[in-house]
């Protein structure tokens, strides 16, 4: 039953990891390798919002997803939409971008245990003779929630389903009127938000450190590569295979083999099903 | 037509079976039950008009793209699906409808990277005895082959600055290289003027009297018809009408594809 | 640069003694030879002198090793990212392969310095190719993807299981006879894996290469397995990057997790963009540019990565061609305005 629980809260999160960055990639083909650094900025600035600014939790949470929405807008505009097309260069910056931050917020401070944010709602509960902490189920919760409200996004407004199109067939949207460039930044921004809410559910339950942008980073990509790079519904189910897949493996393993699981995963996906679960076959390859 | 040099079709086994070959795209049925026989020595022309899946079936056949259902024999082994370089290597090679030639390159260096291949290697390239030799003076030798003369400057010259003719040829002449079999050519004679056309026809044919099968893929079909033997005519993705021209043409499902259901005249 | 001159635009013309020392000519006067020649003497000489010109000054010493295992990394990644196609964002992999196979040779099997390093060379190459294998055949952000966390998941996979000396590493590597071997070594292999790099690359195997890279379709068309030769591609950088390692090893007289640290990945690409992607030399340019900074600015810590970060970030956007390419550029030809 422990395995059930554990294996759901921990397949969410991962599922929330990833979410952002499969939603930029989806949409404008762009893999987003500061993708972990935007998650723990979101969680550095809620941290100074609340603590030096003595901003209320709940409006430090809102402002800082406000703020790295912003930080990927202009990320993409300023920097990502010079380079579009030359995929070493789009890796490369994207890649620079990450690090600039992640270890510039390690020069700033962020180190130790100093920075912790508090969990929003303290104390665990009792779900069928397990000890589950209420910010994991809250973690759940907001997971579901912005899955859902995602897909609502995608299939109801217009703005999403012009980001669905350009996902689906870029030169046809295009046809269309949808422009490239605005849908990437929509994206871009979505995208840091994901990681931004990502970060305020999860960095509660241990503190802020920059070795979690890394992880996030891997995490998210080992999700998106067995889920399919692109496929939505295909990060959600790799999600839940890598995450019971690590739960069953510390439970009888040991704590440290964890990230070996990430890994393992990758490796079984490249060699066995290279597209991934759900992955389209023509996101392997080059155009014939 | 072309004077047969190899004998009376029937007699020798099939050079390329296809049989029933099936691909959808999402929801496009770009390929529907395809069969055919290629026999060796044949020219065999296909025509369709735009969209019908020629190009898909080149892909198919030649590896680029898997077929979803159905078999692809190629000098009686099964092909079907297996890697692009792998079927080159037995002796099927294709051409581009977009042309990728290495622009930066000279025209010769142009066919250094066939000469890579296991297959040059092993033959020695077209018109090669044995082994490989030089890389760059067979290279040479071949871009002679399909009339570039190794005293003027054309095969030295940088691919970008040639016409499209000659980068048809170039084309060609990189299949030459790997000492083909049977060569499928993607609308070698699209995008050439009427000159370019008048020495592109006799080099097919001398290709075909060296005993090269050819497949071709085409849409001027004047030129067409007065090299292939046989005609298969394609309609979305299927199949619609197989045999001589002059059968094919008159074939009413052929007029309707290419024509519409109006009456027409005949244009052959 | 359109806004300056209207109707104007930029004309750039090959010198008269680029133009005339092109080719066989060349030979035809001492002005043109010199003309070609100076450039690759003051690069050479340059090295070999270095470590003459800090004899007094052993910490500048380490810098100049330091410089040229970096610039074996970055001369790997520029070979692959720009002449294969594929992008190496985990350089820390190789040089971390490199150090604890060298390690593991001296210290476990006895074997001495000489038969350690080309053996972790070889062994570290095909080690990192096999790792990397399964994205071969698949398209770019793959093999980035991979590459980029190979590292990540390899610090962490020792530390977590305990092995290879876990977080403490393997000590009592063996050294160097004396200083002069550890900085002729390094400045001589680069060398000549700069020159054979350069020349492997204008032969015919380096054309099957750039269609690689450049023209993919066609050259399965021609009967080439791509993945065997970007295989070949990734074991040349990896092996380049395995033997920094191994001799970063014997320097340091010890091989650990910081190895795999995140150094050996960025700066290698910083030193690629700044230098110059697709010249060879360019990185190795970079390196003596960014290393020395790098080591200046020690004490501000991991700050540095954030600058090289942005360093890289600005050369990529703004003047991507690099120090080398403009510098290749204003060396061999002339520009003015004219109008159009």
């Amino acid at each position: 039953m422990e395995i059930i629980i554990y294996g759901i809260v921990n397949s969410v999160t991962l599922a929330l990891m990833a979410l952002g960055f499969t939603l930029v990639y989806g949409v404008s083909r762009l893999p987003n390798f500061a993708h972990g650094a935007l998650y723990v900025l979101t969680g550095y600035i809620a941290w100074q919002l609340l603590h030096s600014l003595g901003v209320p939790y709940f409006f430090s949470g809102v402002l800082a997803l406000a703020a790295v929405g912003g930080v990927g807008a202009l990320m993409y505009h300023f920097i990502l939409e010079r380079i579009r097309g030359m995929a070493i260069s789009e890796i490369i910056a994207s890649y620079a971008i990450g690090l600039a931050i992640l270890e510039g917020l390690r020069w700033a401070g962020l180190k130790g245990g100093t920075f912790i944010l508090k969990p929003f709602i303290e104390g665990s509960i009792n779900l069928a003779g397990v000890s589950v902490d209420y910010q994991r189920i809250l973690a759940v919760v907001l997971g579901a929630a912005l899955v859902g409200f995602l897909w609502l996004f995608v299939n109801q407004t217009r703005l999403g389903l012009a980001l669905k199109g350009m996902a689906q067939d870029e030169r046809a949207a295009m046809t269309l009127g949808i422009d490239s460039d605005r849908m990437a930044v929509v994206a871009m921004t979505l995208g840091s938000i994901c990681a931004g809410v990502a970060a305020l559910v999860l960095l509660p339950l241990g503190s802020i450190i920059v070795e979690s942008g890394y992880q996030v980073l891997v995490l998210a990509v080992a999700v998106c590569i067995v889920g399919g790079l692109g496929s939505w519904t295909g990060a959600l189910l790799a999600a839940f295979v890598i995450g019971f897949a690590q739960i069953l493996t510390v439970s009888y393993l040991g704590a440290h083999w964890q990230m070996v699981v990430a890994l393992v995963a990758i490796i079984l996906t490249l060699v066995l099903r290279p597209s991934g679960l759900f992955g389209k076959q023509k996101e392997l390859e080059e155009r014939v | 037509m072309v004077a047969q040099a190899q004998p009376p079709a029937g007699q020798a086994p099939p050079l390329l079976s296809v049989h029933e070959i099936n691909k959808t795209f999402g929801g496009v049925q770009a390929l529907a039950e395809v069969s055919f026989e290629v026999r060796p020595g044949d020219i065999l022309g296909v025509i369709g008009p735009n969209g019908s899946g020629k190009t898909t079936l080149v892909n198919a056949i030649t590896g680029f793209v898997k077929p979803d259902s159905g078999q692809v024999l190629f000098k009686g082994r099964d092909i079907t699906g297996l890697a692009p370089h792998k079927i080159v290597n037995r002796g099927l090679t294709r051409t581009f409808q977009v042309m990728r030639p290495y622009y930066t390159l000279p025209a010769f260096k142009n066919l250094i990277v066939p000469l890579f291949s296991g297959r040059a290697r092993r033959t020695g390239g077209w018109r090669g005895g044995g082994r490989l030799g030089s890389r760059d003076t067979v290279a040479v030798d071949i871009l002679e082959e399909i009339g570039f003369e190794r005293e003027s400057y054309v095969p030295y010259k940088v691919a970008s600055s040639l016409p499209t003719g000659y980068l048809k040829r170039l084309e060609l002449a990189r299949c030459l290289a790997l000492r083909p079999e049977l060569i499928i050519c993607d609308e070698v004679f699209s995008g050439l003027s009427m000159s370019e056309m008048a020495s592109m026809v006799p080099l097919m044919e001398k290709l075909h009297l060296e005993g090269i099968t050819l497949i071709m893929v085409e849409h001027r079909l004047r030129e067409l018809f007065r090299l292939a033997n046989r005609v298969l005519v394609m309609n979305f993705g299927a199949k619609i009408a197989e045999g001589t021209a002059e059968e094919v043409m008159a074939n009413e499902q052929v007029k309707e594809a290419y024509f519409g259901s109006e009456e027409v005249y005949s244009y052959v | 640069m359109a806004g300056h001159h209207e109707g104007m635009r930029k004309e750039r013309l090959d010198r008269g003694i680029k133009v005339r020392s092109d080719g066989v000519y060349a030979v035809a006067s001492w002005r043109e030879m010199a003309f070609l020649v100076t450039p690759r003497l003051v690069l050479i000489l340059g090295l070999l002198v270095l470590p003459l010109a800090f004899v007094q000054a052993p910490y500048w010493q380490k810098v100049l090793s330091i410089i040229c295992i970096y610039s074996l990394l970055a001369i790997g990644f520029d070979f692959l990212a720009h002449f294969v196609g594929l992008v190496s964002l985990g350089g820390a992999l190789y040089i971390g392969v490199g150090a604890y196979l060298a390690a593991i040779l001296n210290t476990e099997l006895g074997l001495p310095v000489w038969a350690t390093i080309p053996l972790a060379t070889v062994l570290g190459g095909a080690i990192c190719t096999l790792l990397l294998w399964p994205c071969l055949p698949l398209r770019g952000v793959y093999f980035a993807i991979v590459s980029l966390m190979f590292p990540l998941l390899a610090a962490r996979i020792i530390e977590a299981l305990d092995i290879f000396g876990g977080t403490d590493g393997i000590i009592g590597v063996g050294g160097f006879p004396n200083v002069w071997v550890e900085q002729y070594l390094l400045v001589i292999c680069l060398l000549l894996i700069l020159f054979g790099l350069r020349r492997l690359v204008n032969e015919d195997v380096g054309l099957v290469f750039r269609g690689v890279k450049d023209n993919d379709q066609a050259v399965k068309a021609s009967g080439i397995n791509i993945t065997t030769f970007k295989a070949l591609g990734v074991f040349i950088a990896a092996s380049l990057g395995c033997l920094g390692g191994a001799i970063l090893a014997h320097i340091y007289n010890w091989a650990g997790i910081s190895q795999f640290a995140l150094d050996f990945s960025i700066i290698p690409i910083a030193a690629t963009v700044v230098g110059g992607g697709g010249t060879l030399v360019g990185p190795v340019i970079g390196c003596l540019l960014l290393v020395p900074i790098s080591e200046l600015l020690r004490d501000f810590g991991t700050l540095r990565i954030a600058v090289y970060a942005i360093i890289l970030m600005a050369f990529i956007v703004f003047k991507s061609e690099g120090l080398t390419s403009f510098g290749a550029r204003k060396y061999n030809q002339t520009e003015r305005w004219v109008e159009i």
